[in-house]
């Protein structure tokens, strides 16, 4: 049989660094095919090159046989290639209809033809059984109907591929089933799927075949009737996986902070979190996207509004009004988009190392001491191993990694009891998450308590001591780290999304 | 479902008050100014007054809309005000009595009213396209792209203004049909009153059931939806410049005409006002909101304050103050609106 869509030893570098490295693959018509591979394997690029938003430098992609180059995404859609991208890319000022026929707007005469749209679009959410007023605003909707709008807009293309980006990431487990229902329903349509999912059993449930990338390569495809997870992760890891995390050599202690009721007054909401961190204790955060974990943190750190909330150091209540107030009290905070709210790109080492504290640095005429602010750096890049040719070189030079550690120890120099890290290995290639690892827990060590947001399971199961697992802004359950799974983690993450309509505050 | 518990009802019933407040702040704001203006010059409502400030508000709201699109795909344009009074300039010098001591052309023809009206429409456009282009193309921030464009249009509209026959010197002398067809009337309806709403309403259809409407909210509200949803991004922008252009040449055509000459000096600092009732009348900086609604109140309670206050007899350096402090305001508000999230 043909393939539908042959990608052909296709190269893809930014800014010299080769990202995608001859890949090729093929897809079978009315098939559903996974594509598998850690963070920054190449997945999203390889999409984006096929889709008209990269250019590749070389290789070739063949749709039933002719050879193709999409410039654009329009000229993408117009061919039958359709995209549901992993960062919802929507217009939320704007209505259901306005987004999903947004580039295609049906014309009566000069004019947007609004009759024809509300018919279309409310015969395409019969047909996928969407009950969602067509009329709502975007930023009405909670993510995972967002996500299901962004779907059923993929499929009104009448798309021969359509490309689904983690789909799933925030759909509860009964829209997942209704997902796969309509994959099911395409399939039998005769348009295939690619499917990008870190999700083992969404893949073996309902993809065909799987490709699996990996730093850019092309690793194999495989039919998932032949192939087992092991096999499978060990294609996507491309070594064994004992030794991805460092020891746990930890020792939790005493309760160290406490908080309790926390809630906060505005979107996305968080309500009634009560939770314990010991003494040199790693607590995981673990939830789905939108589940409430970033503004947990932000509610203790004082830059989001508390509705409730007690804080509790030692049993001894304190306030935490602003980021000052949690300075004061030994926190910090490193924040999740290391790029927007962390570096400061466009400042050297010593300047990105000593912001948070400069304060101490002030002599007597309130001028800074600029020999120690470059001394105390000097401590951290040998501490931290921190590659570099200087300390005075731009930050934004360094590797995601080396910048990772350069802001952990921007903390680490205002001597902080308590981190909090919002998904500190995000974007950091694998090698360097060992080191952030073991930073983690020799932090742990000397008796600080760390509390760990993150996205990746085996991350969290891996260097945590408790789990503590978010669902629509509340704590659906805290796990003991030895004692659970990811199944587990995963149950409880969905638990309150049944009712996801809001309470209103 | 299990819900944590409520807050108790006295509670709502603040928060309630509180968004009310908060969505409504800045008209309340503007009510009480008003009614300290009515209580002490209880002759400000009158047909007179009103039909003074609604002459008044055409020609800003004409600019208003140009703007205002601008401002829907997060730019701003500093150019307006220079590019209106080019246009103001160009159709000066073509629509002078033939009897007039000092024309621009000496020799011109009368021509029809509509051909300097065009003349003046397409130079505009050029000039705010390529604004739109340099934006679009070279992705410069709007506020540098029309700066840069601001001060190059003065030097050329300077150039022309001290091109006519008699030098630099105000235009005036009009030809009486572009006098009266821009400060005459229509049974009773000031005709920049009728210019004004026919533009209002064009521009209400433009915006709400066009394509191109529909592109400028989605490329203003997210660009990066909107392009790999297919709509070509740079061509919308491109667009909307363009349209802006238009209605600049409009707006100086009957500006023109309206304070009855015109010299390199119009139209400068009409970018500021035009921005100002754009933002009091809700639409964002922060891209793909705002309404033809929201332009024309915008427009009208800046006209309705400034000429209240000067019907009041106010000095005109505390009216400054207070217009000042109402964009600030304004803009605070409409933050506390979309950003409140925090």
């Amino acid at each position: 049989m043909q393939e539908l869509l042959y990608i052909q030893e296709v190269s893809k570098s930014f800014s010299g660094v080769q990202v995608l490295k001859n890949v090729s693959l093929k897809i079978k018509s009315a098939s559903v095919h996974a594509l598998m591979g850690e963070n920054g394997a190449g997945k999203s690029t390889l999409m984006k090159c096929l889709f008209g938003i990269y250019r590749q430098d070389s290789g070739q992609f063949f749709l039933e046989g002719n050879e193709f180059n999409f410039t654009d995404p329009k000229h993408a859609l117009e061919h039958g290639v359709s995209m549901v991208h992993q960062e919802l890319n929507q217009v939320t000022q704007r209505s259901i209809i306005d987004n999903i026929w947004l580039g295609r707007y049906p014309k009566s005469g000069l004019f947007v033809d609004e009759k024809k749209m509300r018919a279309d679009t409310l015969a395409l959410f019969e047909q996928l059984s969407i009950h969602l007023d067509p009329d709502t605003l975007l930023n009405q909707l909670s993510v995972s109907q967002r996500q299901m709008v962004e779907i059923a807009k993929a499929i009104s293309y009448n798309a021969k591929i359509i490309v689904l980006d983690e789909p799933t990431s925030s759909l509860t487990e009964k829209e997942v089933e209704m997902l796969f229902t309509m994959i099911r329903n395409l399939q039998r349509k005769g348009v295939s799927v690619i499917y990008i999912s870190h999700k083992m059993d969404e893949i073996f449930e309902i993809c065909d075949e799987v490709t699996v990338l990996r730093d850019g390569s092309f690793v194999g495809t495989e039919s998932l009737k032949e192939i087992n997870m092991e096999k499978l992760v060990n294609m996507m890891v491309g070594r064994q996986l004992e030794n991805r995390f460092p020891p746990k050599t930890n020792v939790p202690g005493e309760v160290h902070f406490e908080v309790k009721n926390l809630s906060t007054s505005y979107k996305p909401y968080i309500k009634d979190v009560n939770f314990a961190l010991r003494r040199g204790e790693i607590l995981g955060l673990a939830g789905l996207v939108g589940a409430g974990r970033t503004e947990t943190a932000e509610a203790i750190f004082g830059v989001r509004t508390r509705a409730s909330g007690e804080f509790f150091i030692d049993g001894n209540p304190i306030t935490l009004k602003s980021p000052k107030d949690a300075k004061k009290n030994h926190f910090a905070f490193l924040t999740e988009e290391r790029r927007r709210t962390g570096i400061y790109p466009v400042g050297n080492i010593t300047f990105n190392s000593t912001i948070a504290n400069v304060n101490a640095y002030k002599n007597k005429f309130g001028f800074t001491k600029d020999r120690e602010m470059e001394k105390d750096t000097d401590t951290q890049i040998k501490a931290m191993r921190i590659r570099t040719s200087s300390k005075r070189e731009l930050i934004r030079s360094l590797s995601g990694g080396n910048q990772q550690k350069v802001i952990i120890g921007r903390w680490l120099l205002t001597n902080p009891d308590i981190l909090i890290l919002d998904e500190p290995t995000r974007g950091i290639d694998v090698g360097a998450k060992y080191e952030i690892y073991q930073l983690i827990i020799n932090l742990a060590m000397q008796n600080k308590s760390v509390i760990m947001i993150s996205s990746e399971m085996p991350e969290l199961l891996g260097i945590t001591n408790r789990i503590l697992v978010m669902s629509n802004g509340r704590v659906a359950g805290i796990l003991e780290t030895e004692k659970t799974n990811q199944e587990e983690i995963f149950h409880l993450a969905t638990k309150y999304l049944n009712n996801s309509k809001e309470a209103e505050i | 479902m299990n819900a944590p518990a409520l807050p108790k009802l006295g509670s709502m019933t603040a928060q309630k008050w509180r968004d009310f407040l908060i969505n409504n702040g800045i008209y309340i704001v503007i009510f009480f100014i008003i009614a300290i203006i009515v209580i002490s010059e209880p002759g400000f409502i009158s047909i007179a007054v009103f039909r003074n400030i609604l002459t008044q508000s055409s020609v800003r709201l004409i600019l208003a809309f140009g703007v205002g699109g601008i401002i829907i795909l997060q730019g701003t344009d500093l150019s307006l005000g220079r590019l209106v009074g080019f246009a103001a300039v160009i159709s000066a010098s073509l629509l002078q009595r033939a009897d007039y001591a000092s024309r621009f052309y000496p020799d011109l023809p009368a021509l029809p009213l509509f051909v300097p009206l065009i003349i003046a429409m397409l130079v505009m456009a050029l000039f705010s396209g390529i604004n739109g282009w340099v934006v679009a193309r070279f992705k410069i921030h709007p506020f540098l792209a029309t700066l840069g464009m601001m001060i190059t249009v003065y030097g050329i509209l300077s150039i022309y203004f001290a091109s006519g026959a008699p030098g630099p010197q105000p235009i005036g002398g009009y030809d009486d049909r572009y006098t009266e067809a821009v400060v005459g009337e229509t049974l009773g309806v000031p005709n920049l009153v009728i210019y004004a709403a026919i533009v209002s309403a064009l521009v209400w259809v433009l915006w709400n059931k066009t394509t191109f409407g529909k592109n400028l909210y989605a490329v203003g509200g997210n660009p990066e939806a909107a392009e790999v949803s297919g709509v070509n991004v740079t061509h919308t922008i491109v667009w909307v410049y363009i349209l802006a252009g238009f209605l600049y040449g409009i707006g100086g055509f009957l500006e023109a005409a309206r304070i009855g000459s015109a010299n390199n000096g119009t139209g400068f600092g009409y970018e500021l006002d035009a921005i100002a009732a754009c933002v009091v009348g809700g639409i964002s900086f922060s891209g793909g909101i705002g309404k033809v609604s929201g332009a024309i109140a915008g427009v009208l309670m800046f006209t309705i304050i400034s000429y209240g206050m000067t019907f009041m007899g106010l000095d005109q350096y505390y009216q400054y103050i207070i217009k000042g402090v109402i964009i600030v305001v304004a803009v605070a508000l409409d933050n506390q609106k979309y950003l409140k999230k925090t």
